[in-house]
């Protein structure tokens, strides 16, 4: 095959984008695993979630996009919330094996309710009129919308990556998960903090499925085909590592835009050959501690 | 002890001479298994809505017929992979006492059904898998493919596209036998009709992001992508493809198979004008309207697609076989099924050919823009009728074993 410059270009560009949403959604699971110890399989679920809450605003509301961005992270918070406090709380001196089963169980349930009442084909979301149509950069078109997603995801990457490694509540959140009873001990309370910080890491699924609704199909299976990809992505990045999860995110989705390009009939497995790799390289992930 | 053993035996002994004795179905109960993808992407092209469909046979089958037999519906989810699909069948057959195996989209399990079909000798009468080999060089005695095939997608979309001027193609292909089959078929019908193929890529089965696959299809300068796969992963193609702008900047799609499902995913913003070939639609006539808003009310109000009907329409077929030939042998039961042709409720006159294909017409639809639907599912109109002996492949170019 012989290789056109302008085509790789565009290859690496998708890649970035796909890789946002890599990063935006393992951010969310290394917040709840760095924090909270629970390995979250119903991230997927609530990733999907919150595409089908942007749809029903859309729908039974009429609130468009531009709410949904900012109502669907506060619903999927309190949804979060509300497991944490039922469900999860229970967890926390077990295994991690038995948050694991239960996150999963919750995954399928919630899968299969909305497979019930809306079918596997899922709903059509219409893209905001701003942000389509798009750009000519000579080696591709590159849709507006794309290019948002980039710069958002970004932004809330970056953001919370500074909130809990350079702020005053970040060093708490820190501390809290080395040292609870210590945390507890100097009037900070941390079950609330726990709590709060599992609802932020699922609102964070949410806004990702916000984003996604416009580009894929608004459907009960958008997460399940992601969430294995996004659970690769952080064992490679290392399990808890913010950053980690970031470049990782970003990275991997690179790769797996180069390998539609090369050989695409490797490109749903070539994340996984690599986290085979690291994993015997380096157990730890390549970003993670011990 | 001694007594418990001697009465064990006497009881062996009197229920295999009352299982000689009985008539030939076994058990007295005809057992239909419905094996479709239930949970993924092409659970509402088949899934729930095919034992649905099934039930629906039966009991008109009861109504009309009053059979001695019992009959009983059971479903099983294959997940899109043929070990498991494979597995499920050689159980139900074995341990369970099916019958018969309906519905069954992916080809790739269809293919493994029907093997595992043959050898146990019972019968397979797919409507949810595409591949044409199943007729052709895979044809098996125990098998009838039922509603659309490859080679009849290939065919009608193809060669109309071509008519219209589309005649240079890129494909976008499913990286599995489905995917092969109707590339492989609709390659022939574009040069048939005077088109040439520029170039294809094959895309894993279910997946989310078209958009490196439409760059390099775009990069091709072909004036028609082909989309040879189906369910969600032809929605997507599509939604992403308006997305990047391809019918904007001059290149059109060719859906080689798609579903009002489908279309109901896409919006008709995105998807009106699109061409397809299907056997076929819920407003065709009085007797599918009919029956689609009956299979309607038990779905949520969805609209069934031609596999659907598919299911109804041979389960029902099937049935009235079993009934004449008061046997549930999977061998002699498709035979009786070949054996003349019949007036199917929903898909008009039909015959089954001896390569196991069912013959019955097909469509060229073209689906209504958003001005001319006048509500949900109200999405294609007929642009022609193509005969079932024109749709479908000829009988002796298939490769087909059981052909003389």
């Amino acid at each position: 095959m012989s290789i056109s410059v302008p085509a790789l270009m565009g290859q690496l560009l998708i890649g970035l984008i796909n890789g946002s949403f890599y990063a935006l959604l393992s951010l969310g699971l290394a917040v709840i695993f760095g924090l909270l110890n629970i390995i979250n399989f119903t991230h997927g679920a609530q990733y999907m979630l919150g595409a089908f809450v942007a749809w029903f605003l859309l729908n039974k509301a009429g609130l468009g996009y531009w709410w949904a961005l900012l109502l669907v992270p506060i619903v999927l918070a309190a949804f979060g919330v509300l497991i944490e406090r039922l469900m999860l709380k229970h967890l926390y001196k077990l295994d991690h094996l038995y948050g694991l089963l239960l996150t999963f169980g919750l995954a399928l349930v919630l899968e299969g309710i909305f497979t019930h009442q809306f079918g596997s084909a899922g709903l059509p979301y219409n893209m905001p009129e701003k942000l389509t149509g798009g750009y000519n950069l000579g080696f591709m078109f590159l849709p507006t919308y794309r290019a948002w997603v980039i710069v958002a995801s970004l932004v809330i990457c970056l953001g919370t990556w500074f909130v809990i490694e350079r702020t005053k509540l970040g060093s708490y959140l820190r501390a809290a998960t080395e040292n609870p009873s210590l945390v507890q001990a100097f009037g900070v309370n941390v079950p609330r903090m726990i709590t709060l910080t599992y609802g932020f890491g699922v609102a964070l699924a949410g806004l990702a499925g916000v984003f996604a609704a416009p580009i894929y199909q608004v459907s009960p299976q958008m997460g399940s085909s992601l969430i294995i990809v996004v659970f690769a992505v952080v064992v490679i990045g290392g399990m808890g590592s913010i950053m980690g999860s970031i470049l990782t995110g970003f990275g991997l989705g690179i790769i797996e835009g180069l390998t539609k390009y090369f050989y695409p009939e490797a490109s749903s497995t070539v994340i996984f050959v690599i986290m085979a790799i690291v994993l015997m390289v380096r157990p730890q992930g390549l970003f993670g501690q011990r | 002890m001694k007594l418990k053993r001697k009465l064990l035996a006497a009881f062996a002994v009197a229920a295999l001479a009352a299982g000689t004795a009985q008539a030939q179905i076994s058990g007295n109960e005809v057992k239909i298994g419905v094996l479709s993808d239930m949970s993924s992407l092409y659970a509402d092209i088949g899934g729930p809505g095919s034992v649905v469909a099934a039930k629906m046979a039966v009991e008109d089958f009861k109504k009309a017929h009053h059979p001695k037999f019992k009959i009983e519906v059971v479903g099983g989810d294959h997940l899109n992979k043929p070990d498991v699909g494979s597995q499920i069948a050689r159980k139900w057959y074995d341990a369970e006492g099916v019958d018969a195996i309906f519905d069954t989209p992916n080809s790739g399990v269809a293919l493994a059904v029907s093997q595992v079909t043959k050898e146990k000798n019972k019968a397979f009468i797919g409507s949810g898998p595409g591949s044409s080999d199943l007729t052709g060089s895979k044809c098996s005695p125990n098998t009838i493919h039922w509603v659309y095939d490859t080679w009849m997608l290939a065919n009608g979309t193809g060669t109309a596209v071509v008519k219209h001027g589309g005649n240079s193609w890129f494909f976008i292909t499913a990286d599995y036998a489905f995917g092969h089959a109707l590339e492989r078929d609709t390659t022939k019908a574009v040069e048939k009709a005077g088109g040439k193929v520029l170039g294809s890529v094959k895309v894993p089965l279910n997946t989310q992001d078209f958009s490196s696959f439409l760059l390099q299809a775009q990069a091709s300068k072909a004036k028609i992508i082909g989309l040879a796969n189906a369910g969600g992963d032809t929605i997507n193609s599509i939604k992403q493809a308006a997305e990047f702008g391809i019918v904007k900047g001059g290149q059109n799609l060719a859906g080689l198979l798609v579903f009002i499902s489908d279309i109901h995913g896409i919006g008709l913003e995105k998807a009106q004008g699109l061409i397809l070939t299907a056997n076929f639609y819920w407003d065709l006539n009085d007797k599918t309207r009919a029956w689609s808003k009956r299979w309607s009310k038990e779905m949520n109000g969805r609209m069934p697609t031609m596999v659907h009907a598919g299911v109804y329409s041979s389960v029902l077929e099937y049935l009235t076989a079993v009934q004449a030939l008061n046997s549930d042998d999977g061998g002699k039961v498709i035979a009786q099924m070949k054996k003349k042709p019949f007036n199917d409720p929903l898909f008009g006159k039909s015959h089954v050919r001896e390569d196991g294909r069912n013959i019955h017409d097909a469509y060229l639809f073209q689906v209504k823009t958003p001005a001319e639907s006048k509500g949900p599912y109200d999405y294609y109109k007929v642009l022609a009728t193509i005969p079932g002996e024109e749709a479908f492949r000829p009988l002796h170019d298939g490769g087909c074993s059981l052909v003389k």
